[in-house]
């Protein structure tokens, strides 16, 4: 048993069911990251755990306590909204202190409390003001403060980013993360940002079309993805899927791809899991990670297992840190990601380096990893 | 440069611009004469009238109508003046306003932040009594009144008003309502806060621009209604409009033409001043929920 858990839980809107069985069991002190695109049923979840949705069947207890059937207020939760959800009527002071007013808590304690929370996210000289006077950084603390003062078992987090331009969004990204090392609190936190939910997470579930598509560490989720679409979703630029043929040659298993001039290009494999022997000679999908793909100078020096292809260059994008380079393979554009100084000219053939070790294969027709 | 031509451009229409108000100046001055004869003859001796001068102004300026028509004319057979009959209006506009307008945004608020099975249908149903013409109602209404015993009072008129009333202000309420984000009444639940507190301290707050509006239609529309005044109450308890009908046609003696003008202004002040207090709401009302709050 988890400190949060989410038993088979399912979402139903009259025949419609939007969300299948979910089983997530979260440890106490853990940073959940529900990430996927519009629509896949994340805030759906979220609002079920926060008791805003009612839950279909299956049950959501925390701290062993079932909890279908609780209002949001008696659960023991905070949550943070997307657009803050600040009372615009209130200062900043009534903001944070809202909640425990409601519960009945004595104003001393209340002040107490409000002047912890506010040393903490350093929002002291705001307490007097209006939401309408705050910035947007501004008032991401405050909603975090109005979470934070309740001292909740679990903290709910609804893409609090979103509504942040890019830099600031990177700081408090940072901030969340050195908040929760702080506290130690147990936080379930929703996005569909990939780059949030790698960062922030202790183990992410990857959920798409009502289904958890996979749960796991960030490691496990970037560099083992169950599927195709946890494999294309996770990751910036998005991981290179090729159409290949696995073949045998000289007793070894290859990746056959075609190049950009209509050469075969094989790519050795080492160390293949036994599910491969069943895919010999039929159609694969090839999934490599832009950055499993380099000039040979810039390969990683602890690959086992570095094969070297020849194909044309079509574009070269510096980025700065990084050049990005596209060649064309089995008809589709690959991104090859590349070090800033790497001697790369576009429309010239060039000797890339791939990194099998963290190549993997996906079955073409159910779109699951081969492995 | 951009912002040389937009200044050419301002320049070379301030001919056009000129006329415009020109125009508009004119139109408002047509609007305004007939008030502005009514004041004007409300402040004559009444020989100036009946001399035949409705025009001009007053060569003896006198207050001595205003008087007459506030507490000593003749309004049916009595000379009571027309205040006790504003006293009326005034206490059958005031509760029906507040009780319509405060229904009206527990309405709004339910119909959006508390979905049920069959609230669109209601709301519609509520709409609906929007459009339905007084006449039809009030056989029954007389009946209602009669039931609860309260017809031919302040208080019947209260209910006829306040019953009308609710569809528009829930119109008002559930439209602005709409507009607002309802993760501040999600944050507010999970903060502990129930029904009415929620009500209370997170949507009423912020409904000042609709409260104004609501406000303003409500007592325009009670304050100047006629049919059901004259229908549902009868003499002590005949509000403004009926008791000025009564003083006009008061049929002894001659007619006063400037105590009646009097009158008048004296019956349509209050709407006046509420639409001075509290207009510029109206607009900021009407614009509501173009930015969110």
């Amino acid at each position: 048993m988890g400190f949060l858990d989410i038993n088979n839980v399912t979402k139903s809107y009259g025949a419609m069911e939007v969300l299948h069985k979910v089983d997530i069991q979260v440890q106490e002190g853990e940073f959940l990251v529900l990430v996927g695109p519009s629509g896949c049923g994340k805030s759906t979840l979220l609002n079920m755990i926060a008791g805003l949705e009612g839950i279909s069947s299956g049950e959501i207890a925390i701290k062993d306590r079932v909890v279908n059937n609780v209002a949001p207020s008696k659960r023991n939760i905070a949550m943070v909204f997307q657009s803050y959800a600040l009372y615009p009527n209130m200062t900043v002071g009534k903001n944070i202190t809202f909640g425990l007013e409601m519960q009945g808590t004595p104003k001393s304690e209340r002040d107490a409390a409000m002047a912890d929370v506010a040393k903490l996210l350093q929002i002291e000289n705001l307490l007097d003001r209006k939401p309408g006077q705050l910035s947007g950084g501004q008032r991401q603390r405050v909603a975090m403060g109005r979470a934070l003062v309740r001292n909740p078992d679990v903290f709910l987090f609804d893409e609090p980013l979103s509504n942040l331009d890019a830099k600031l969004r990177v700081d408090m990204r940072t901030e969340i993360k050195k908040l929760h090392q702080k506290l130690g609190t147990t936080i379930v936190y929703v996005t569909h940002d990939q780059i949030e939910a790698m960062t922030l997470s202790t183990r992410i579930a990857v959920m798409y079309d009502g289904y958890v598509q996979q749960l796991g560490t960030p490691k496990e989720i970037y560099d083992n993805p169950a599927n195709l679409f946890v494999a294309t979703f996770m990751g910036s630029p998005a991981m290179n899927v090729l159409n290949a043929q696995l073949v045998e040659m000289n007793g070894a298993l290859h990746a056959r791809i075609a190049g950009s001039e209509g050469q075969q290009v094989n790519l050795r494999i080492e160390n293949a899991p036994e599910a491969y022997r069943a895919y010999v000679d039929r159609e694969v999908m090839f999934g490599v990670r832009p950055e499993a793909i380099t000039d040979p100078e810039g390969a990683d020096r602890n690959a086992r297992n570095i094969q070297a292809m020849t194909n044309t260059v079509s574009v070269t994008e510096p980025a700065g840190a990084d050049t990005f380079v596209s060649t064309t393979l089995s008809g589709r554009d690959c991104i090859a990601r590349m070090r800033a100084d790497a001697d790369v000219h576009a429309g010239q053939p060039f000797e890339f380096a791939v990194n099998m070790d963290k190549a993997v294969l996906f079955d073409p027709k159910t779109e699951d990893r081969i492995a | 440069m951009a912002l040389a031509s937009s200044d050419n451009a301002v320049r070379s229409s301030n001919v056009a611009r000129f006329f415009i108000y020109l125009v508009l100046i004119l139109f408002a001055l047509f609007y305004l004469l007939p008030f502005g004869i009514m004041l004007v003859n409300s402040l004559k001796p009444l020989e100036e009238i009946t001399g035949g001068n409705m025009i001009a102004l007053p060569r003896e300026w006198t207050i001595a109508p205003w008087l007459s028509a506030w507490s000593t004319a003749q309004i049916g057979v009595q000379p009571t003046g027309l205040r006790p009959y504003f006293i009326n209006s005034i206490a059958m506009a005031v509760p029906a306003v507040a009780i319509s307008t405060i229904a009206g945004a527990l309405n709004g608020y339910v119909l959006t932040k508390w979905h049920f099975k069959g609230a669109t249908w209601i709301f519609g149903l509520l709409l609906f009594s929007c459009f339905i013409p007084f006449q039809i109602v009030l056989i029954p209404m007389a009946r209602i009144l009669g039931l609860l015993n309260i017809s031919g009072t302040t208080y019947g008129l209260i209910l006829v008003h306040v019953v009308y009333g609710i569809g528009f202000s829930t119109l008002y309420f559930r439209n602005y309502y709409a507009a607002f984000p309802t993760e501040l009444v999600r944050a507010a639940m999970i903060d502990g806060a129930g029904f009415f507190q929620i009500f209370w301290r997170i949507m009423l707050p912020s409904s000042g621009p609709i409260i104004a509006v609501c406000c303003i239609w409500q007592f325009t529309n009670i304050w100047n209604d006629f049919l059901f005044g004259a229908s549902f109450a009868s003499g002590g308890s005949a509000p403004m409009t009926v008791a000025l009908n009564n003083l006009v046609n008061s049929s002894t003696g001659v007619r006063e033409y400037n105590v009646h003008f009097a009158g008048a202004i004296m019956a349509a002040a209050p709407t006046l001043l509420v639409y001075i207090v509290a207009g510029r709401y109206f607009v900021r009302g009407l614009m509501a929920g173009s930015v969110k709050g």
